[in-house]
């Protein structure tokens, strides 16, 4: 009974200066060879400088039912963010 | 989770669907939302590999090496475009070797019109016109599906599929501009592929089932008869460029709609070619297994090397 190829997430920084940013997945045997597929896959017209790969095994993700109790606690810290504090008009750039 | 409990999640879901909303792959869905998606998106990817074999048949006979290296980035191009949609697929929980098996057991449908023969050089150039143009015409809605995977794909497919177009028809114009046996090849390619390629968008709206659920999921924002319409309205005007005669005596241009009038669609013959009784179903099927069975050992290899590799990393390091 052969083995199946594991799956990659694919991560690529479309120039320097810009962040890596999730491109897709694909099937390899290990992370060379994901190397070479992702950049036939995903880079055939210099859409890239540099691949990351990391087998999708490894991520860990939150899980879209806790959504609630992981992300609106931060809708009610509204002093979080500059417009609301109150300044005088003749203060400019702050 | 009681049956009340599932419907009212149900409304939710439909909700935020109308909501333009995206769904991601860990997103609660319905079961047939699940279903669905994963028929629709596994028979578009296996259009896309068993697309290549049709035009991988003139690779090493392309008339130049221009020719030749657009038709191998091509077909690369739908390799990879397979690809994408094979891994938005998976994401909703069925694996690769799954799908093959259920293309290669002839349980998963692609287009029909990958059953037809290329028996001339200017059967890529009505392909990449034809056959190209018509699937553009149903592939950018989908760049605005519901399903996030699958509207990520379609815009990395959208975008390189346009090159793909174009190199068909430059090859149609060069064979209309050459000698008269060269225009008759392209007019006889036309004639060929004109109707398969309008069978291509699908049955008429009156017979087509999946329409009304999957306008309502935006896996589908215009019905098949309105995309034929303006694939057909689109078209015309390019035979006419090239000076060739559109293969249906009921063409004419309406005045009064704004369109194309248009003739009978054999939509026998279209149901022939799905059931698998057109010209190349058994040959595309049996030169795809064979492909895969033949690769086995290459898959079964690198694994092995792989394994192989990662022990030896680990007995160095205790």
């Amino acid at each position: 009974m052969s083995k199946n190829w594991p799956l990659w997430e694919i991560f690529v920084r479309s120039k320097n200066g810009l962040e890596h940013r999730h491109f897709g997945s694909l099937h390899a045997a290990d992370a060379e060879m994901a190397l070479a597929n992702a950049r036939d896959v995903y880079t055939r017209r210099s859409e890239g400088v540099s691949i990351w790969v990391v087998e999708s095994k490894h991520i860990t993700a939150s899980n879209p039912a806790d959504n609630g109790e992981l992300f609106e606690p931060a809708q009610d810290k509204v002093y979080r963010h500059p417009t609301f504090y109150d300044l005088p008009d003749e203060v400019k750039h702050m | 989770m009681s049956e009340k409990e599932i419907k009212s999640l149900e409304e939710i879901f439909e909700a935020r669907i109308a909501r333009d909303e995206k769904i991601e792959p860990k997103d609660w869905m319905p079961e047939k939302y699940r279903k669905t998606h994963i028929r629709q998106i596994s028979q578009h990817a296996h259009s896309e590999i068993v697309g290549m074999l049709p035009e991988g048949n003139w690779i090493t006979r392309a008339p130049s090496l221009r020719r030749k290296a657009a038709l191998l980035a091509k077909v690369q191009d739908e390799a990879g475009h397979g690809l994408y949609l094979y891994a938005a697929c998976e994401t909703l929980g069925v694996s690769r070797d799954e799908l093959f098996e259920q293309l290669h057991s002839g349980k998963a449908k692609y287009s029909s019109i990958f059953n037809y023969p290329t028996i001339t050089w200017a059967d890529m150039g009505a392909i990449g016109w034809l056959v190209d143009g018509a699937a553009i015409i149903n592939q950018v809605p989908l760049c605005n599906t519901s399903f996030g995977p699958y509207a990520r794909a379609m815009v990395r497919v959208c975008k390189e599929e346009s090159f793909h177009q174009r190199q068909g028809f430059e090859i149609m114009l060069k064979l209309c501009n050459g000698t008269p046996e060269q225009k008759e090849m392209a007019q006889d390619a036309l004639n060929r592929w004109w109707w398969p390629s309008l069978m291509m968008l699908g049955p008429t709206d009156a017979e087509s089932i999946h329409t009304e659920q999957s306008m309502k999921w935006k896996l589908k924002r215009k019905t098949n008869d309105e995309l034929r319409q303006q694939f057909i309205d689109q078209t015309v005007p390019q035979a006419d460029v090239l000076g060739l005669t559109i293969p249906d005596p009921d063409l004419k241009w309406n005045e009064e709609t704004g369109h194309y009038d248009f003739g009978e669609i054999d939509w026998d013959e279209f149901w022939q070619v799905v059931k698998g009784h057109g010209p190349c179903n058994k040959k595309r099927m049996k030169d795809r297994v064979s492909a895969w069975e033949n690769g086995a050992w290459v898959r079964d290899a690198a694994m092995a090397y792989a394994e192989k590799q990662e022990n030896k990393k680990v007995a160095k390091a205790s």
